[in-house]
């Protein structure tokens, strides 16, 4: 085998993602320091952007980077520097809070098992569909047009509760 | 040994050479027009001394900080620590990918190039806090916070100011929305976009009179107060690579890229058009700079939400309906 077939270099670059993925993800989890945590849940995040790549939609690679790495774990890091100040003891880990949450990872890990082993795959040269970026926008707005609308009025209810809530707490304290 | 040559990896290789090559080169060349500007700009005359009108001084001051101790304080976060100048200087490094310096000098032209430089610019505000919090110092920590709220902040605008663009060429290909621009540059249609985009480009580069994560008189020199050596080193050339990748956006997007005005090249090749234009661009934001006392923090926030972000969405809107009746 060559080592330097582009083959070999795209199965590395495929191991690579993956190796970050899991890394990234298990740095989410099990530091104790929260700051960490968040950049291992932004390597995660990039990582799954490189799965995306990988399987040739560069369109939501990016849209992968830009709204989960550029925005989501930049408020993350928003709340931590509302919450309390990174110096202090940090409180020992709960056994009922461990256990609530691989809880509620095995619940959804078995949901996620079971749409994939259910799921009819198709391999994507035989797929009669066009799946280009266009053509799902076009989807977007005209066979799934409420769904939107739906998804945008939610995050317009969450930005006018953020700025209402935001501004009452500002009155009182004032 | 053949099929090496002519390899993917090869290519790689290569192209990964040129790009940290040219981007060096240019930092260096940029920390000396910076002190130049600066020193005319202060009826001073700047470096002078090492070489003809001072032009090694630079890299005297770049064997300086190589041959530096790198110092990690001894409450710094020591795995964050030294990696957080890396992770600053890896994405800079990305926008060199797309970036259309003539028809044919395209290391890939990505049909979503656009989308892929500010995807990236993500990293470096993730880096900036990472290496502001690793050092375990006020001053790092305050100019970490600041840099972080200020990048959130003027991300919006500027990439609401880059959609109008977008929307009249209808694509986030580089070579596309040059191509748009053979007889009319962008900024004389999009006045309003270009000069938000400049706008949120200085901010997004922490230059003055945006700097305030750096405020040398509030915060002593802000996120990268602890580092030493070729680590600040790494963080500086981060700072000029990123100014030399918006100029060359903004150039892309709105001066026409390698176009010469109103479709006269005169002769001249692409590339010679994009880079004096980009140069230009880098020269005015030093300008600006060395003009323009530093902003103070809630003047900043209020500028960008109160009045970059309303007036970059009314632009998209009137572009969106300006493109649908005409």
């Amino acid at each position: 085998m060559n080592p330097f077939a582009t083959e070999t270099l795209a199965q590395m670059a495929f191991w690579v993602v993956v190796g970050l993925t899991f890394a990234g993800a298990s740095i989410a989890v099990f530091p104790r320091n929260i700051l960490y945590n968040v950049l291992g849940l932004a390597l995660a995040l990039a990582g799954v952007a490189g799965l995306y790549l990988y399987l040739g939609s560069f369109f939501i690679a990016l849209m992968q980077l830009l709204i989960y790495v550029g925005a989501i774990t930049i408020s993350i890091v928003f709340a931590i520097m509302l919450s309390r100040p990174l110096h202090l003891e940090v409180p020992r880990r709960e056994l009922p809070k461990v256990a609530m949450g691989l809880g509620a990872s095995v619940v959804f890990f078995a949901g996620a098992v079971g749409v994939f082993s259910t799921t009819h795959w198709v391999p994507a040269a035989d797929r009669g569909m066009d799946w280009s970026i266009a053509a799902i926008g076009h989807m977007l707005l005209t066979k799934y047009d409420l769904v939107f609308e739906v998804i945008s009025l939610v995050l317009l209810v969450a930005i006018i509760g953020a700025i209402v809530t935001a501004g009452f707490t500002r009155r009182l304290s004032s | 040994m053949g099929s090496l040559v002519t390899s993917e990896w090869f290519r790689l290789v290569l192209g990964l050479v040129i790009v940290l090559a040219f981007s060096q080169l240019n930092a260096l060349f940029l920390v000396w027009l910076e002190r130049k500007v600066a020193g005319h700009i202060q009826l001073r005359i700047g470096p002078k001394e090492v070489g003809p009108f001072g032009l090694l001084q630079t890299i005297v001051d770049g064997l300086k900080l190589v041959g530096k101790e790198l110092i990690t304080p001894r409450s710094a976060d020591s795995r964050l620590f030294p990696i957080a100048p890396v992770l600053v200087f890896m994405p800079v490094l990305v926008g060199f990918l797309v970036l259309p310096f003539a028809p044919n000098l395209i290391i890939r032209d990505m049909n979503v190039g656009v989308l892929l430089i500010f995807a990236f610019s993500a990293f470096t505000v993730l880096a900036i806090l990472a290496g502001g919090w690793a050092s375990n110092n006020k001053y790092a920590l305050l100019g970490a916070i600041r840099s972080v709220a200020q990048n959130v902040a003027y991300e919006i605008p500027l990439l609401l100011a880059v959609l109008s663009v977008v929307l009249m060429v209808n694509s986030f290909q580089f070579s596309e929305i040059v191509k748009g621009q053979e007889r009319v540059w962008f900024f004389l249609i999009q006045p309003v976009a270009a000069l938000i985009y400049l706008i949120c480009a200085t901010a997004e580069t922490n230059r003055a009179p945006f700097d305030i994560p750096e405020a040398e008189s509030e915060l002593v020199a802000g996120f990268h107060t602890e580092f030493s050596g070729m680590r600040f080193g790494l963080f500086f050339l981060a700072e000029y690579t990123n100014m030399f990748i918006v100029s060359a956006v903004a150039t892309s997007l709105f001066f026409g890229g390698w176009h010469g005005p109103f479709g006269l090249d005169l002769g001249v090749p692409g590339i010679v058009w994009f880079l004096a234009k980009t140069y230009v661009l880098i020269f005015v934001i030093m300008w600006v700079r060395w003009t323009f006392p530093r902003l103070r923090f809630d003047q900043l926030m209020n500028l960008s939400w109160k009045f970059m972000i309303p007036l970059s969405l009314a632009n998209l809107v009137v572009t969106a309906i300006v493109l649908k009746l005409v």
